[in-house]
Order: structure tokens, then sequence, then C-alpha cells
């Protein structure tokens, strides 16, 4: 007899790694929201920093994205696997349409498995990093926007941080769409536009992360 | 009209395989005369004549129709399933899609699901068993009704009639970075889903054929849409989506 739990099947597997990837795709434009406030000011953003981690839904809110970090790439690893194995013998020569696989869907295991390093990376450098503190209308509280700049200081961490998140433009223009699809929805007139949608959300996240550091850089 | 025929001479570099458990190796031939005129195949049907006639063994390769409608002739060629063209099956390319020289290599379908049986013949009763555990409908015996009785949409009927039009080819698998069969499946499930007669077991269907066709081996779509574009057919990855709004009902209906 057929098993019927959802995470046996493939189009299951998929089905969770596309509606996590959406939510990390949400969850990555209110992150890059939270960090232009980087260009109000140091107190600006300080002050945004505080009140998320003073706020006790942050718990559940840090719960939530760590279980759909971990399902994403406990899914997105499996299929993979999987996808190697069932090609078996690799072909002498395979050439592209050209009509089909782009450069961010060919990608996408090596983009997240950057992404992976760059996470562990980035909340050692950040959340888990200096503790310097500040006071902004008389409220004390920690001075991130001091270590952000500090860190930027070196040119070999601004380019690690621009290319990670090039890694994180391709992964999410592909992803975007690709997720749509992977829950069935795809549709002769809104599809195209979609995939355009996606494409430019890839590209504005990848300036506008790459900016803020190239930004930070340039403040020391 | 078309272009004056021309001869051609060639390199192939076949893939020569005795049997499954053969390791196998490209074996290289040249070529002459060549027309341009004839058809993919027929060059091959030349080469096994004289590998005949030098008392060598010809090379083995799927082919019935000839004519882009029974889905045999699977092979790669330069690369691509079924050769350099959209919308064509190796045995609709010509020999006018090549030029004077070239080198053209060809290789059997590259998937776990469909192993090599001798050269360029595949085994590829995958598909069947992917049918067979969920492509039928459930009719009562007796008398036709009226057709206006169970009434369809132009749109349901078009699209089942696009779906219906794929060939079990296999190119969709040969082309795909990931050899994944969703093409093939979600064209089988999509085109019975259109239908009311489709209804009753469109859960099952959904549940039971791609459970069949994860249990073959077949890898799992990343939207890259390489099968769209290898598909003679021209099926299209919307009979993916389509696929997996169904699978989607019949989890959520516990099917
Ligand atoms: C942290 C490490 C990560 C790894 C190892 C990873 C890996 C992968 C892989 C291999 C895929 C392809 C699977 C498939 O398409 O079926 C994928 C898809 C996807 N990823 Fe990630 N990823 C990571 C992080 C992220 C992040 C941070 C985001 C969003 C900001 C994201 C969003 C997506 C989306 C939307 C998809 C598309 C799902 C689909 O095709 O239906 N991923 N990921
Ligand atoms: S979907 Fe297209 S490529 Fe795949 S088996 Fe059917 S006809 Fe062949
Ligand atoms: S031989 Fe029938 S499709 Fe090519």
């Amino acid at each position: 007899m057929p098993s019927h739990n959802y995470f046996t099947y493939s189009i299951g597997k998929k089905q969770i790694t596309a509606v996590t990837g959406l939510g990390l795709v949400g969850f990555t434009a209110t992150h890059l929201a939270g960090n232009l406030l980087i260009l109000v000011g140091a107190d600006a953003f300080n002050a945004y920093g505080h009140a998320l981690v003073s706020n006790p839904l942050i718990y559940l809110a840090e719960a939530i994205l760590l279980g759909m970090f971990v399902l994403h790439i406990a899914m997105a690893a499996t299929l993979t696997a999987q996808n190697i194995a069932a090609r078996g013998r690799r072909y002498y020569i395979k050439n592209r349409s050209g009509r089909g696989e782009t450069i961010a869907s060919m990608t996408m295991p090596y983009t997240g498995t950057i992404l992976l390093v760059f996470i562990i990376l980035h909340l050692i450098n950040f959340k888990y990093g200096a503790h310097y503190e500040t006071t902004v209308d008389g409220v004390v509280m920690r001075d991130l926007f001091r270590l952000v700049v500090e860190y930027f200081a070196n040119p070999l961490y601004v380019a690690w941080y621009v290319f990670s998140m090039i890694a994180l433009g391709l992964h999410t223009g592909h992803g975007l769409q690709s997720s749509l699809q992977t829950w069935g929805l795809n549709h002769p007139k809104y599809t195209p536009k979609v995939k355009m949608v996606s494409v430019a959300y890839g590209v504005l996240v990848a300036l506008g992360y790459s900016g803020l550091a190239i930004y930070c850089y340039f403040l020391n | 009209m078309s272009a004056k025929e021309e001869m051609l001479t060639l390199n192939l570099k076949i893939w020569r395989q005795e049997d499954r458990n053969d390791k196998g190796r490209f074996v290289d031939y040249k070529m002459e005369g060549v027309s341009t005129d004839s058809s993919f195949l027929e060059m091959i049907d030349m080469l096994n004549d004289e590998l005949v006639k030098e008392g060598k063994d010809p090379v083995s390769f799927d082919h019935d129709c000839r004519e882009g409608i029974c889905g045999s002739c699977a092979m790669m060629v330069n690369g691509q399933a079924h050769g350099p063209n959209a919308l064509t099956t190796t045995c609709q390319l010509h020999m006018r899609s090549f030029t004077d020289g070239d080198t053209i290599v060809i290789e059997p379908w590259r998937s776990r699901a469909f192993p090599v049986l001798k050269d360029l013949k595949t085994d590829r009763s995958a598909f069947d068993k992917i049918i067979a555990a969920g492509g039928y409908i459930s009719v009562n015996t007796g008398n036709a009704q009226d057709a206006n009785n169970l009434p369809v949409s132009k749109e349901n009927a078009d699209l089942a009639m696009d779906a219906a039009s794929c060939i079990g080819c296999g190119a969709c698998v040969a082309a795909c970075p990931n050899a994944s069969a969703m093409l093939f499946t979600s064209a089988k499930i999509s085109q019975l889903a259109q239908f009311p007669q489709g209804q009753v077991e469109a859960a099952e269907r959904a549940s039971n054929m791609v459970r069949e066709m994860d249990e073959l081996g077949f890898g799992n779509c990343t939207n890259h849409a390489e099968c769209e574009a290898a598909c003679p057919k021209g099926i299209d990855l919307r009979n993916i989506a389509h696929m997996n709004r169904e699978f989607l009902k019949a989890k959520v209906k516990g099917k």
C-alpha cells in the first residue's frame, strides 16, 4: 500500500521547499526594509533593532524562521540528491535548448549552499557579534550600527557580502516564480509577468543589500 | 522550395553498448555521400548497411512510424534530445540540418529509470508503469450516452487535446537536468482531469501516478523548462502546474 504521507512524495517535498522558500523571500524583503534604516541614521537603525528584540513575539518569529530554514534545506537537499541519482550516467555532451535553463535555475543548489554558509557567518558576526552599547532617547540599547559599520570597514568582508547577495538575488530570482509553479499557479497571461517580477525582486534584493554594505564601507 | 541536394561527409561518434551490464563506449564512424535530403534515421540505416556488409554488429536503435507519432526514436543528437530542431522527433530530423564535415555525437537517453538495453535502445517501460498506475477512467458499459449529457467546455477540450498529444517519447526526461518525468506524468494526469469522466478517480490517479513515478527513480522537477523546450509535441509546463494542483487536492482529501 502506498503511504499517504505528503512528505514522502516528490511533489510534497517540492511544495514544502516552495512554501518555506516563499516565507524566506518575505523575510528577505522585510529584513532589507529594516536595514534601509541605516540610511536614516544610527539612532533610527538601533531603535528599530531594539524594538524587534524587546518584543516577546520575537522568539516565536525566530522559531518559525528557523523552522522554515531547516525544512527548506532538508527538503531541497533530499530533492537535489535524488536528482543527481536519477540521471545515473552523465551525458558525454549535453546542450541546453536556450529556452529553458537559466544561470539562476542551474545554480540553485550552489547558491543555496552559499546562502547557508553566509547565514551562519552572518549570525556569528552580527547577532552573536560584539555587544556595543548606545543610548537613544534615554534608553540603553545595543549599538548595532557601530558593529555593522566597523565590520564593513574591511573591503574583503564587503566583497564576500556582495558575492553572497548576488547568490541571494539569483536564488530568489528563480525561486520566487518557481515556487508559484510548484503550488500549481500557472496562467498563460500572468506567468510571464510573474517571471519578470521574480527577476526584478532578485535584482533589487541583491542591489539593496550590496548597496548598503558599500555605503557602510564609505561611512568609515 | 527546399535547398538543392548536397552530399555530406560526416564523422559520427556513436555510443555502443552490448547489453545492460556492458560499460559501453563511443565508436567513431566516417560516413561519406550522405544526402541532405535523407532523414537522420536513413543516415543510420546507411551506416548499418555498411556495418552488416563488413560483418559487424549494426547500431541498435528504436524506430517505428518514422513520422513523429510513435515516440520510439529516442536518441541524443549532439547533446540534444531528438537533435537540434524544435518540435521534431529524430525521425523528422533531416540531414539538411547539418553541414559537410560535421561531427555528430549520438547517445542514448540517460536516466536511471531508462536503462540502456543495447547501443541507443533504452528500456522505457517505466512510462507504461506510470500509466498503469492511474491513467484510466471507469465507464459504464452499454449504449453510449448522449454526448450532451456531459458538457465539456471548449477550453477543457483544447487543453485535454494538447495534453493527449504526448507520444511518450521520453525526450522530457532525457533533456531534464534532473531526469524528471514530470512533464510526461503531468500530461497524462492533466488530460484525464479535464473531463467530467476523469473526476471519479482524480485523487487516486494523481497520488498513485506520482508515487509510481517517484518509485521508478525519476528526478524531481526544479522548473528549468528544458523538458518543454525539448518536447516534440510542445507539451506545456502548465500541465505540471495542473498536476501539482491535482496532487495537492488528492492529499487534502487524504488519498
Ligand atoms: C540557507 C540555505 C539554502 C539552501 C541550501 C537552499 C537550497 C535550495 C535548493 C537546492 C532549491 C531548489 C529546489 C527546488 O527548486 O525544488 C531551493 C529552492 C528555493 N529556495 Fe532555497 N535554499 C536556501 C536558502 C534560501 C533562502 C534564504 C531563500 C529566500 C530568501 C530561498 C528561497 C527559495 C525558493 C523560493 C525556492 C524555490 C522553490 C521551488 O522551486 O518551488 N532559499 N533552495
Ligand atoms: S511530454 Fe513531450 S517529451 Fe515528454 S514523453 Fe510526452 S511527447 Fe515526449
Ligand atoms: S520513429 Fe515514431 S516518432 Fe520517430
